[in-house]
């Protein structure tokens, strides 16, 4: 999540679930929070009780919208111009928190006066490298390195003044011609959203794959951070932009790194050329202020954890066997190379790429060229019958298919980390039919088995494999033991460490993950299984519920939620604040107290150095409103790769960095061909493939078919009556789908334009009890810039009657 | 103390959990059904289906789209028809208010599937008797709320009191005109002598499919609760057409 990392410091939702019911108006935009998070509305509506606003954006009238008190459409993907437009409406309408930008945030000091923005990029383009040369994107310091400042804002060289010059572009009318919404609807939510200004005011924004999967998505999520920041609304109860993570444990799957560029806790995973040994990782990756100093703690002990007694000072604490990585691995370049015919074998453990993957056909295709798949699930999905598909002749597959069965989520143990950081333990409700497996028994047993193949080598190749610490027991590991390993432990006494202030790098200590440290703080003190809620009158920290990354703070930059002097903006909704008399352990006096714990250090002072900048991940710990990005310090709108329309704010009509894959099966398409703008979505009934639920026949019968939502313009004009066949087709693909003929999608009227869109979830597939095309087949395989996330939210598609 | 249950329509996303909660809890079969015209399924109330989440897609007079969600079932009357046209004493009334139905009394004869004002009762073909929601009294007499209610994540749907779940409701009610949605009113406090179902609506009760004056099926119909052998076979007849009738008026 680099758009809130770069921006605050942390890629994570600053608040958490509960939280939600504190804010005073809440912005559900890129999500369908109604649908795809039902229990956060228990919050949302608890929030409105008191008398919040809820406001929905969307392109289509959703669940959510049904509920909210003000809702607009917009036209996928033009979701930064909308922000846009509100990020003027605030500047020019003198609504932001003043005091919080100037001092909690970057917007008062000076750029580089050749910093610029023309005609689309930012200075520093290279048209033939396509690439940013940043040397502009910078402050200018003082001698010592300080960033100059103007705090009253008005240097026509301050981020501030910048970011006001940016956006003065996005007017409402701006908004109309490109988003497709109605100038009323827009001030509405402007109005709404930007009360939240004042400082005893607060709002939050849900997000979730609405914005994500776009080409342009991290910049997406910057213009909502700068929003944000500028309302005063980060650090704050009910405050914040909150990611909406698709399911129970995916926070957790992040903050564990399954993904290919990041190790346990958000350390950069190792690359081959810029990180060959511990000290060019160290010396590269250590910034020299912020907390990040402490990265070599954080590494050392982690490499201490997974390497044990292998890992020495002499060796460099056994760094050489961590895996390094030589170009993206995203999840969309292992299916490209897959295609190519690069990777051997695959296993695949709950997931269900064959329905999930942008691009299906190519998917599925690339499958055809592995050698062995192992699949491990409750059903035999798609993805696991690939070869029996639509299209496929199962004699020309060679692949070799292993179908394993896995454990449900009730059928096994562990922990959980929730979209709020918590961390929840989960107990066994019952045992596992037959020979299905937990994900920790397989993976404790592959690891256990690739061990006894390697024991003996001498190879130097195999002693990555053979200096793995691996002690879990056999079979159902303890994962007491694991989480232990997780919080850290000093490595001469093996007791746990308290938390990570604890660690060290030296390697007397070990840890599995920084930011889980505090988690088991004492032996058989496991903090997962906390169960101690708060009153229902209370702001619901629950700092008795779980434990909540990182030391159990609830509500991230919460120093952010006092005042300089460190007095609460709110005190009805007071976080923590700056007692002087409070006492400390050495007899001094004066520290941050509060009803959370504070994410700042506890003794420094407000009038300290440092004492005002909240963003303690950050090196100068302001808000980042300037961040450098692949595609610029500020966002800006580009239209999907596939539109039908040209970029109204600039002659550069798509991201120049985003990423177009050219395999042969990667067409796109163009407006004259694919008039219409698709999106895709997930509905309550389903969860994502449905390879459970459309297994399910009470979930079945409630949602059976694949259909495509059309407005009633778009039907009249194809002929399409609601309940007919329909074909959907891209330039990638066809689905055959039901039509849904609704008022709830209407034309987009954009100037003398009319664009029409339509949706389609995309929870199905050929196997299980619903079948149905899967709308994936249709999606391309484009990737954000930053994260190489699919655009699966805006494309285009032409529809007809079947 | 009379208890009862309160669908706040204002709270409800249209998840759906009650349905399916439901089905669960009384081991109801799922029906074959397709996608026809929305999100809602299956058509109807039946035997396999006690309670379901009616989806009603609305838009105000300047054309801006409204979406209503209503978790729908027996109403409970307290001048309940169907108990008063029970001839074999099948449907009965639980102390706290719930119409139960004992199906090893019901004799299939269908008066009540006609009878109903609200059309939720239905004929089970396989089994011959009669079905419809019982409001969960294995759960509430254990101290439980109905299954439905319990998996509500919004509380949209509670149960209680039904005096405190009035008032409840009457506040609620404010609430929401104060915020502007002047159409918002309390359903079934007085219909039928007080409904054991209450509802929250955010407009008329026809905008539901409720009927805002429903009327106790046996004044006019039936003449009577004291049945002969003749009228029976005449109300049989009645009876039939009626159901029938309903079932077309449905298919349209």
């Amino acid at each position: 999540m680099p758009g809130l990392g770069t921006s605050f410091g942390r890629g994570a939702m600053t608040n958490h679930w509960v939280d939600v019911k504190n804010a005073d108006a809440i912005l559900i935009m890129g999500s369908n929070a109604a649908e795809n998070h039902p229990i956060s509305f228990r919050w949302v509506e608890a929030a409105r009780a008191r008398g919040a606003t809820l406001i929905s954006v969307d392109p289509r009238f959703t669940r959510t919208s049904a509920l909210a008190d003000v809702y607009a459409p917009l036209r996928s993907g033009t979701d930064i111009v909308f922000l846009g437009g509100l990020i003027n409406h605030v500047i020019s309408n003198n609504l932001f928190h003043r005091e919080y930008v100037v001092e909690y945030t970057n917007a008062s000091f000076l750029l580089d006066p050749g910093f610029r923005f023309s005609e689309g990029y930012f200075s520093g383009w290279d048209p033939e490298k396509k690439v940013y040369d940043r040397a502009t994107w910078k402050f200018q310091v003082d001698a010592d390195g300080t960033p100059r400042q103007d705090k009253t804002l008005e240097n026509p060289h301050t981020v501030f003044q910048h970011l006001r010059r940016h956006f003065s572009r996005y007017t409402p009318e701006m908004v109309e011609a490109v988003c497709g919404t109605p100038r009323a609807d827009f001030l509405s939510v402007a109005d709404a959203f930007a009360r939240t200004g004042a400082p005893d005011r607060s709002g939050t924004i849900m997000y979730a794959m609405g914005w994500t999967q776009h080409s342009k998505a991290t910049q997406l999520i910057r213009t909502a951070a700068i929003l944000q920041m500028l309302l005063g609304n980060i650090g704050v109860a009910g405050g914040g932009v909150n990611a909406l993570r698709g399911l129970a444990n995916v926070q957790g799957s992040t903050d564990m790194a399954l993904l290919f560029h990041l190790l346990p806790g958000y350390l950069g995973a190792p690359a081959t050329k810029a990180h060959p040994t511990l000290a060019a990782y160290l010396d590269k990756e250590t910034p020299k202020s912020g907390y990040w100093v402490n990265k070599p703690k954080f590494l050392v002990s982690l490499l201490r954890a997974w390497y044990g007694e292998a890992a020495t000072r002499e060796n460099g604490f056994a760094y050489e066997y961590l895996p390094k990585y030589s170009g993206s691995h995203s999840y969309l370049d292992l299916f490209e190379a897959m295609y190519a015919g690069r990777i051997r074998g695959l296993i695949v453990s709950g997931q269900n790429p064959a329905v999930s993957g942008p691009n299906s056909t190519l998917e599925r295709k690339a499958l055809e060229k592995l050698q062995w798949l192992v699949v491990r699930d409750l059903f035999e999905t798609e993805t696991a019958a690939f070869w029996k598909g639509p299209g496929v002749d199962p004699a020309s597959v060679q692949t070799e298919v292993f179908l394993l069965p896995a454990a449900a989520h009730l059928e096994r143990e562990g922990s959980y980390t929730n979209s709020g950081r918590w961390l929840q333990w989960k107990w066994k409700a019952v045992d596992p039919p037959g020979d299905a497996r937990s994900d920790a028994w397989f993976a404790n047993d592959l690891g256990r088995r690739l061990k006894a193949l390697y024991a003996g080598s001498t190879a130097p190749r195999d002693r990555a494999v053979l200096a793995l610490t691996w002690d879990y027991g056999e079979g159902e590991p303890d994962l007491e033991k694991v989480l232990a390993e997780i919080n850290g432990y000093t490595v001469a006494d093996r007791r746990p460490v308290k938390g990570f202030a604890a660690l060290a790098d030296d390697g007397s200590t070990a840890c599995g993950n920084w930011i889980y440290s505090g988690v088991f703080p004492a032996e058989g003190q496991n903090r997962a299984k906390s169960r101690r809620a708060d009153p229902p009158e209370s702001l619901g920290l629950n700092a008795g519920w779980g434990f909540s990354w990182p030391a159990n703070r609830r509500i991230l930059y919460n120093r952010a939620s006092a005042d300089p002097q460190g007095r609460p903006w709110n005190p009805a909704k007071a976080v923590v604040w700056w007692n002087p008399d409070a006492e400390l352990p050495d007899g001094k006096k004066g520290k941050w107290v509060g009803a959370d714990v504070p994410d700042f250090r506890p003794d420094l002072a407000p009038h300290a150095r440092g004492g005002g900048n909240p963003f303690i991940m950050r090196p100068d710990g302001k808000g980042a409103i300037f961040a450098a990005l692949a595609e610029g310090p500020f966002p800006e709108h580009y239209e999907p790769v596939e539109s039908p329309v040209e970029n109204r704010l600039s002659q550069v009509q798509r991201n120049p960095l985003a990423v177009v894959y050219q395999a042969d099966l990667d067409a796109l398409g163009d407006a004259r061909d694919f008039p219409i703008v698709a999106t895709t979505y997930r509905l309550t009934e389903h969860l994502h493939t449905g390879s459970i639920t459309r297994n399910l026949p009470w979930l079945v019968e409630l949602m059976p078919d694949l259909f495509c939502e059309m407005s009633r313009e778009l039907a009249a004009e194809k002929g399409i009556r609601n309940g007919d066949r329909v074909v959907v087709r891209s330039a990638r693909g066809e689905v055959r789908a039901i039509a849904h003929v609704t008022g709830r999608l209407r034309p987009f009227r954009m100037g003398d334009r009319v664009v029409h869109q339509v949706g389609l979830p995309w929870h199905w597939g050929f196997m299980g009890l619903a079948k149905g095309d899967s709308a994936n087949l249709l999606t391309p395989h484009v990737g954000d810039a930053n994260t190489r996330i699919q655009e699966s939210k805006a494309f285009l598609v032409d529809v007809r009657k079947a | 103390m009379a208890k009862a249950i309160l669908v706040d329509t204002s709270r409800c996303i249209g998840c759906r959990g009650c349905q399916v909660a439901c089905k669960q809890w009384h081991g109801l079969e799922a029906e074959p059904t397709t996608f026809r015209s929305g999100y809602e399924n299956p058509k109807r109330l039946s035997e396999k289906t006690w309670r379901k989440v009616k989806f009603i897609e609305a838009a105000t007079d300047d054309g801006a789209p409204r979406w209503h969600f209503l978790s729908d079932a027996c109403k409970h009357c307290t001048e309940a028809s169907c108990l008063a046209v029970c001839p074999t004493g099948a449907l009965f009334r639980r102390p706290w208010g719930a119409v139960d139905l004992d199906q090893s009394v019901c004799n299939g004869c269908r008066y009540c599937v006609a009878a109903c004002p609200y059309g939720v009762i239905t004929f089970n073909p396989v089994t011959g008797r009669a079905d419809k929601c019982i409001l969960c009294p294995d759960r509430v007499e254990a101290g439980l709320e109905p299954a439905c209610v319990t998996t509500c994540p919004t509380d949209a749907l509670t149960f209680g009191e039904r005096a405190t779940l009035v008032a409840r409701a009457r506040e609620r009610v404010a609430h929401l005109q104060a915020r502007g949605m002047t159409g918002a009113q309390l359903y079934g406090e007085r219909q039928l002598g007080g409904l054991h179902a209450l509802y929250v609506l955010q407009d008329r009760p026809e905008v539901y499919g409720l009927p805002a004056a429903p009327r106790f099926a046996t004044v006019g119909v039936f003449g009577g609760s004291v049945l002969s052998a003749i009228t029976s076979v005449a109300l049989g007849a009645v009876a039939l057409v009626a159901f029938r009738r309903r079932g077309a008026r449905r298919e349209e």
